[in-house]
This record gives structure tokens, C-alpha cells and sequence, in this order.
């Protein structure tokens, strides 16, 4: 029986990997194709990880990926603000129909000031 | 970019669309042989979920070669990496043997690295600012 609900897990994973490498091709912007790979992606690794524990029990190999979820959720985040500010900084433009960019009006206020 | 049309448009989104559920539909239904390990447990959901990550990754593998600028290849090869973990722990699964997570967990710190390396150096400060 838990093997059944592991695989589910992992089919649930798998369909969030899939559907956020298709946003990763097909969104116009880096902004965007950010935020659809990498939350997707974070959440579909992290439960394939969990269906892996489900399934295999808490031996080694369910506790190393319990460990795994772990830092997945802590690092996916600080990697993907990273890019944002760094991608940003270095001038690449948003989408035409884009309507509004609230970080270039912080980094003008940040100009004035210093 | 010149302009492109609307009809052209639509015809390549249809094109698209249709490869992406006819690759889909055909490692669902027939998949490839898998042969590395031929007696396995669940041997028919595993080989379908690794030609699945495979898709993923091909489609990751796009983006990095077509990617207009270097922050569309840095997302992409983070998210490559993100996924070669999944990859692991489904070889975990089907093998029941410990080590492939060992490789993800030490995968997952290595991208999340680089990443960081290559975001502060595409942003032009340096690590202690």
C-alpha cells in the first residue's frame, strides 16, 4: 500500500518537472521563466524525494532524502533570488507588455541617495 | 526579429504542441527498453519516469543552447541540476541502493554553487559585497 502512494508522489513529481521545463521554453522573459522553472521544479524534485521515502522506509536511503528535501527547499530560493538581482543589475530587459518594474525605481532612489 | 505573422504564429505553437503529447503519449504507452538493470521491481513505472526527466532535460538543454541572454542559460542549468537529483532519487527507487542520493545531495550542492558563482559574476561584484 505505501508503495502505491509513493509512486503517486512520483507522478506528481514528475508532471511538475515536466510542466516547468515547457514554461522554462515557452514564457517570453527571464523574470518569468524564472519563476515558473523554479518553483515548479523545486516542488516536483522535493516530492519525488518524498515518494522515494515513502517508499523505500526510513532506512539510509529515506533518511539521505529527507535531507535532500532539506536543502532543496533551503537553496532553491537564495539561488533563484540571485539570478533575479544579478540578471537585473546587468541590464537585461523585461517583456514588451510588461506594466510595471518596481526594482529600477528602487535602484534610482538608491542612486540619489548615494 | 522580423515581424511574424499571426497564422505562422498559431501553425508553429500547433506544431509544438503536438510533438510535445505525441512524446509524451509514446513513453506512456511504448517505452524504450531499459537495460541496465533488467529485473527490477517496479520496472515499467521506472523506465517511464526516467524517459519522462529525460524530456525534461532535453527541454532544459533548449533553453541553454537557444537562450537569447546568459541569465536564460544560468536558469536553465540550475534547473538541470535541480532535476538530476530527482533523477537520482528515482535510480534510488528502482535499486534500493543508498549511494545514488549521496550523489544527489552532493549534485545539489555543487549547483546551487555555481550558481551563485555565476549569478554574482554576471551581476559584476564580487562574493564579500
Amino acid at each position: 500500500m505505501s508503495d502505491i502512494i509513493g509512486l503517486i508522489f512520483i507522478s506528481i513529481g514528475l508532471a511538475f518537472d515536466v510542466f516547468g521545463c515547457l514554461g522554462l521554453v515557452r514564457l517570453p522573459d527571464v523574470y518569468n521563466r524564472l519563476q515558473a522553472a523554479t518553483k515548479c521544479v523545486t516542488l516536483g524534485t522535493c516530492s519525488i524525494l518524498f515518494g522515494t521515502f515513502i517508499v523505500v522506509g526510513p532506512t539510509q536511503a529515506g533518511m539521505k532524502s529527507l535531507l535532500c528535501i532539506i536543502f532543496i527547499i533551503l537553496t532553491a530560493p537564495v539561488a533563484a533570488h540571485a539570478i533575479a538581482r544579478g540578471a537585473h543589475r546587468c541590464g537585461v530587459k523585461l517583456a514588451k507588455n510588461s506594466i510595471v518594474d518596481h526594482y529600477q525605481d528602487d535602484k534610482e532612489g538608491e542612486n540619489v541617495i548615494n | 526579429m522580423n515581424q511574424i505573422s499571426e497564422e505562422t504564429r498559431f501553425a508553429r505553437w500547433l506544431v509544438g504542441a503536438g510533438l510535445f503529447v505525441a512524446v509524451i503519449g509514446l513513453i506512456l504507452l511504448r517505452p524504450l527498453p531499459f537495460l541496465f538493470y533488467p529485473d527490477l521491481p517496479y520496472l515499467g513505472f521506472v523506465s517511464r519516469a526516467m524517459y519522462i526527466i529525460l524530456l525534461a532535460c532535453v527541454l532544459c538543454l533548449f533553453r541553454i543552447f537557444k537562450g537569447p541572454s546568459a541569465a536564460d542559460r544560468i536558469v536553465a542549468v540550475d534547473i538541470l541540476g535541480i532535476m538530476i537529483v530527482g533523477f537520482c532519487a528515482i535510480l534510488t527507487v528502482a535499486t534500493e541502493r543508498s549511494w545514488y542520493i549521496d550523489i544527489g545531495i552532493a549534485w545539489a550542492l555543487q549547483s546551487f554553487i555555481s550558481t551563485l558563482a555565476l549569478s554574482k559574476y554576471m551581476e559584476g561584484k564580487g562574493f564579500d559585497e
